[in-house]
């Protein structure tokens, strides 16, 4: 049975992580994700998990390193200028393989920016974000209830393929308040085997050693080639979405997060103008629905992509369809939101207008 | 012949990269001695740095993890918060606990966290090769101070017993030396305390070892003693060895 609940994000998404079987939490105060930590640290000793307020967000990754080493299901969140400097560990963690999942509730930025909503941490996100070569599985909220239940997805890629799994919020997310529906059943830690590379007390077996370093040559190329093939296998069976009345749409709005709500509010005044829009919701932001966004094509000749940055998913959307579609943008940064009203009128000038019109009048 | 010593179980037997006259071999092997001593061989996890002794993860015979520069404490921390069953050592050279993981040492000494750090200190940044480390003294040459470290350039060599010392949360702090036997044994008795401290809950152990660095020091390789004469005449002076921190000092 489903159980409902009024949450704000934040703290629905913390009890989603718990109930998804997390056990250790490190993190460090920054708004707006402040909520998180502090709910972690009534609730995770009441299932005999570990809270700790480290010193920085470098050395709450790095405890998060040393926690998912052992097998344990683990965690750290923070917003966009914590992430920045959490890269250092998520590298770590995917160049160790070690499964763990960092929460980035993000800000405006770049520098301190500002502590709006926003999603400028796109690239960082999708990218990799700290050095060398890797995948991050990211997931992108855009209700109180996907906060709730998308840490549980997030533990199960990250343990199934021994990859970091992020989930990029934002601000508005984090801070609003919904009735939640924790969907997915409560994990029984019990149930779940440890991991047959966890480190711990060893019972006789044989020693066992995370590392990322592989100082003779070809090594580290053939490590990082075996782990390609499971970024390939999430790429095949783990993309995620969402499409609202697609079906005889002329033009799609591409968006996640809270852009996403404001693309379905544009949608429906879009609709009562009597233009045809629908939305396509990236759920999995890596690896990016590129498929379905191709498939698409085939009948939709317009594309919108509205984001709350300078414009950084609209460079998978063009990937995704290689011109196979027109691809427009509607776009705002400095953490400050887009309105309904706004992304309906840029609906109206791609639509009616065209392509070159829609282009002069930007 | 009886047998008199033999390998301990917690070193596995294979070679060593380490350079002629590097103490690390040898602080290695004490610190196996002690792990076989108190039993603890299959319940320890070890954390090895960046550095010199980053390859320490296939020398001890124990579940191994290496990290990024400098994080060993906030790994080691997160270990035995999620493992407390575990004992839990961290393996740190100077460049890597004095320098750019200063946050993460101090704030593990803080929290008192139940773990064992070894901390060897060699005043040099040994695997990128002999630039200057926080705890290089005034005037030894380094590749970043090829005149010398002056005060006025780069400040001071940075004593961590003694700064850690002050911190509420350490439990027991020592300061050791392995450039001669007696030392050796000195500082056996103190990773067994180190050891012993976390087996019985008693919070944030740290043993400071002077350790030697030939290749870098620019000492003679053939001639062991000349690393070992720095250590006696130009370290001791400015770290001098004793118990900071759990019991009176005795140096």
């Amino acid at each position: 049975m489903a159980e409902k609940k009024l949450m704000k994000g934040n703290e629905a998404l913390a009890e989603g992580a718990v109930r998804a079987g997390c056990r250790f939490f490190a993190g460090y105060p920054i708004t707006p994700q402040n909520e998180i930590p502090e709910y972690m640290s009534w609730r995770l000793p009441q299932v005999g998990g570990t809270f700790v307020q480290s010193e920085s967000e470098v050395s709450a990754i790095n405890m998060v390193y040393g926690a998912a080493a052992t097998g344990v299901r683990c965690m750290t969140s923070s917003s966009s200028p914590g992430i920045s400097l959490k890269q250092e560990g998520i590298s770590y963690c995917a160049g160790a393989d070690l499964p763990s999942l960092v929460v980035n509730v993000m800000r405006g930025g770049p520098g301190l920016g500002n502590i709006a909503g926003a999603q400028g941490d796109y690239w960082q996100a999708t990218r990799g974000g700290g050095h060398g070569d890797y995948r991050t599985f990211v997931m992108a909220p855009s209700s109180v209830s996907e906060m709730a239940n998308f840490p549980d997805k997030c533990f199960e890629v990250a343990f199934k393929y021994r990859v970091p799994a992020m989930i990029l919020a934002d601000g508005l997310i984090g801070q609003m308040m919904e009735p939640v529906d924790f969907t997915r059943p409560e994990i029984d830690l019990r149930t779940i085997p440890e991991p047959a590379w966890a480190l711990g007390v060893n019972n006789g077996r044989e020693k066992r050693m995370i590392k990322s370093l592989y100082i003779n040559e070809g090594c580290l190329e053939k490590t990082v080639i075996e782990r390609v093939k499971r970024y390939k296998q999430i790429e095949e069976s783990e993309v995620l979405y969402e499409e609202k009345m697609l079906e005889d749409a002329e033009l799609a709005l591409v968006a996640y997060g809270i852009s996403a709500r404001v693309s379905v509010a544009a949608m429906k005044l879009a609709r009562a103008k009597g233009i045809k829009v629908g939305l396509f919701r990236p759920i999995t932001l890596w690896p990016y629905p590129k498929k379905r966004l191709l498939e698409l094509s085939d009948r939709i000749k317009k594309f919108l992509a509205v984001e709350m940055n300078l414009g950084q998913m609209v460079d998978d959307v063009r990937l995704s369809l290689n011109g196979a579609a027109e691809v427009y943008l509607h776009s705002k940064p400095g953490g400050s939101l887009i309105s309904a009203e706004e992304v309906c009128a840029t609906i109206e000038s791609v639509v009616k207008k065209g392509a070159k019109e829609y282009a002069a009048a930007k | 012949m009886q047998l008199q010593n033999k390998r301990p179980e917690s070193l596995l037997d294979v070679k060593m990269h380490y350079c002629p006259g590097c103490g690390h071999g040898t602080i290695h092997r004490v610190i196996a001695e002690v792990m076989d001593e108190l039993g603890i061989r299959g319940r320890t996890i070890g954390v090895v740095p960046v550095g010199c002794s980053v390859f320490a993860d296939a020398y001890f015979n124990c579940d191994m993890i290496q990290g990024p520069h400098g994080r060993g404490p906030a790994e080691a921390t997160g270990i035995k918060r999620a493992k407390p069953e575990t004992i839990v050592f961290s393996y740190q050279g100077d460049g890597d606990l004095a320098s750019i993981g200063m946050a993460e040492i101090v704030h593990a000494a803080i929290r008192s966290e139940n773990i064992t750090v070894v901390f060897v200190n060699n005043a040099i940044y040994g695997m990128t090769g002999g630039q200057m480390a926080p705890t290089t003294l005034i005037g030894q040459k380094a590749t970043t101070c090829p005149e010398g470290r002056t005060a006025k350039q780069a400040g001071y060599p940075i004593k961590m017993c003694e700064l850690l010392a002050t911190i509420d949360g350490a439990t027991y702090l020592e300061r050791t030396t392995v450039h001669n036997v007696p030392g050796v044994i000195k500082t056996k008795t103190a990773l067994r305390k180190a050891f012993q401290n976390q087996i019985d809950g008693k919070g944030f152990s740290m043993v400071e070892i002077l350790s030697m660095c030939p290749t870098n020091w620019g000492t003679r390789l053939d001639n062991p003693s000349e690393a070992t004469k720095f250590i006696a005449e130009s370290m001791l002076p400015v770290f001098p060895l004793g118990i900071y921190k759990g019991q009176q000092k005795t140096n």
